[in-house]
């Protein structure tokens, strides 16, 4: 008994763990994509979706219901293998990065502080399994997996969410599709580069590339978000996040009136609604990164003073400060797009390679010297 | 136990991967295939506790080397090879050349089952970025240095190959070109 609960034990609490994630970052995409709908209506003075469930809440289920039920039209001529691995690719390497995000702060005693209210725990005749589970559930942090290279393994698989739109392009045989894929893949290596010079300024601060030690340098005890130190290396991050998850005003790759939708032209029924899908996973996954880099991820200013650190309720209040400063950037999203006009192509490849890159990089090395200095 | 199934679930896909961009003829699959091995060893690099290397292969290997090959693939539409006769010698070639590798992995095999089994340090830190950092800044600083000269003459080759030529350059050539076409 006791061995089957030790070897069964991080199975179950990873597995739960990743469902639990997995659940909320598809609930929150699925309420960005309402969202959006909404607040687009508001600022063009109309009602928005409002007849599925009050104020159009259930309005997310019933797309997705219609996504399930239409006919999926597979191309003629395309290449049958890519074509259906391409939407698998952009969403595996959307929902990847999941793994490593700094949901909330470690929670010093999850077993103990819960056992006064829950007289269920103790389970009897073998308290000492419980003793163990405590143990193990000690500090534990609120992230899936916690690996040294955090930032890097966002970036990384961000990277290859590229392969899904350039081969989705490529392999459904039309030119519109082709001509949308290349823009797209050319658009996110350019600004990718960007992305990553931008970081380096908070990697040298922090002095780590974890994403929980990141949050930890920007939360000793004064009010230090890398909002301040790094405020240039922040606009290039946010600039080049909009670029990567090619979104209002760099959504040249499914500019509606030159390429009809860009690379998913042929792509129809859930096919579809995986790139779509996608999509928003990636505004949320960046959002996060600008969240945890800049903004102190889940980290609110005098919150120790009314909650103890490490209990329950600090955690599950950073843990809604982390949502909410998230919320703020998805609405920015939404914001950005109901506002602004799109760029031209070749706009956009010199804004990104003329004055984005150099920006990020004399950011670098501004930071360099600082920091070198002040040591 | 679990490692030992993942190891061979990694190491099969690596494999089954690898020739499979071997066997096939149109370039994107084996394009593909190529980013899969890249793929299951960076698994195995997670699983041999080195995440920055397996990180950075996904990176630079699959996250941008591959991506070109991909694009250019994608550009030039390459249909698919028909098999060349005249090249046939080429084959008794690369079974020779296939042989020799199975020599080297199989040389391998028993230089590791030679070895005796040392028990890792519980405090290496090898594989964490720290360490790899201050190796490559330290001890390894010349080799790092000459790497990134190369580098950089690469980049300006091909800045120099896609170039725009000057109008007075442009105009010689044009000149030179008309001039071969009289003669």
């Amino acid at each position: 008994m006791e061995e089957a609960v030790k070897t069964a034990f991080p199975v179950l609490v990873y597995s739960a763990a990743i469902l639990l994630a997995f659940q909320g970052v598809l609930m929150i995409v699925a309420y960005t994509v309402l969202a959006e709908r909404k607040v687009l209506g508001w600022i063009q003075g109309r009602i928005g979706p409002n007849r599925v469930g009050p104020w159009g809440v259930l309005q997310p289920f019933a797309d997705l219901l219609k996504f399930i039920l239409k006919e999926d039209i597979v191309p003629d001529k395309s290449t049958k293998f890519v074509y259906f691995l391409a939407p698998m690719v952009a969403i595996t390497a959307a929902l990847l990065p999941m793994i490593v995000y700094p949901f909330g702060p470690p929670i010093s005693d999850p077993i103990g502080w819960l056992v006064p209210y829950v007289p269920v725990i103790p389970l009897g005749s073998e308290p000492n399994i419980v003793a163990w589970i405590a143990e193990q559930a000690r500090n534990m942090p609120l992230t899936i997996a916690q690996i040294d290279v955090g930032v890097l393994f966002v970036l990384a698989i961000t990277s290859v969410g590229v392969y899904g739109i350039a081969l989705a392009g490529w392999s459904s045989n039309n030119k519109y599709s082709l001509m949308g894929g290349l823009r797209s893949s050319a658009q996110m290596i350019s600004y990718e580069l960007a992305m990553g010079a931008s970081v380096i300024g908070v990697v040298i601060l922090a002095g780590s590339l974890d994403l929980n030690s990141i949050i930890n340098a920007q939360s000793n005890s004064t009010f230090r978000w890398y909002i301040i130190p790094q405020f240039v290396g922040f606009v290039v991050f946010l600039i080049a996040a909009f670029a990567e998850t090619n979104r209002v005003p760099f959504d040249l790759p499914e500019a509606e009136t030159e390429l009809v939708a860009g690379f998913h032209t042929e792509y129809s029924a859930l096919k579809f609604a995986l790139f779509f899908m996608a999509e928003y996973v990636n505004m949320f996954t960046v959002s996060v990164m600008i969240v945890v880099l800049f903004l102190g991820g889940w980290y609110i200013p005098g919150l120790s003073y009314i909650f103890e650190v490490g209990s329950i309720p600090y955690a599950l209040a950073s843990h809604v400060g982390f949502l909410l400063k998230i919320f703020f950037f998805l609405f920015l999203y939404i914001w950005i797009r109901g506002t602004l006009p799109r760029f031209r192509f070749d706009q956009l490849m010199t804004f990104g390679w003329k004055f984005l890159l150099p920006v990020a990089i004399a950011n670098v090395i501004v930071t360099i010297i600082v920091v070198y200095l002040m040591n | 136990m679990v490692s030992t199934v993942l190891f061979f679930l990694f190491a099969g896909f690596a494999i089954a991967c690898a020739v499979s961009m071997v066997y096939h003829r149109n370039p994107i699959y084996s394009a593909i295939s190529l980013i899969g091995v890249f793929i299951a060893l960076s698994c195995l690099y997670v699983m041999l506790a080195a995440p920055f290397i397996a990180v950075t292969q996904i990176l630079v290997y699959a996250g941008a080397i591959m991506v070109l090959v991909i694009f250019v693939i994608m550009l030039l539409n390459l249909e698919e090879d028909t098999a060349l006769n005249r090249l046939r010698y080429l084959y008794a070639v690369g079974g020779g050349l296939g042989v020799a590798l199975l020599a080297q992995t199989f040389f391998i095999f028993y230089a590791v089952l030679k070895t005796p089994k040392v028990p890792v340090d519980a405090g290496t830190t090898a594989g964490k970025t720290m360490s790899i950092g201050t190796a490559m800044y330290t001890e390894y600083l010349l080799p790092v240095e000459i790497v990134g000269v190369m580098l950089l003459m690469a980049i300006i080759g091909a800045v120099t190959l896609v170039r725009k030529l000057e109008a007075p350059e442009l105009e010689l050539l044009e000149e030179q070109q008309s001039d071969k076409r009289i003669e």
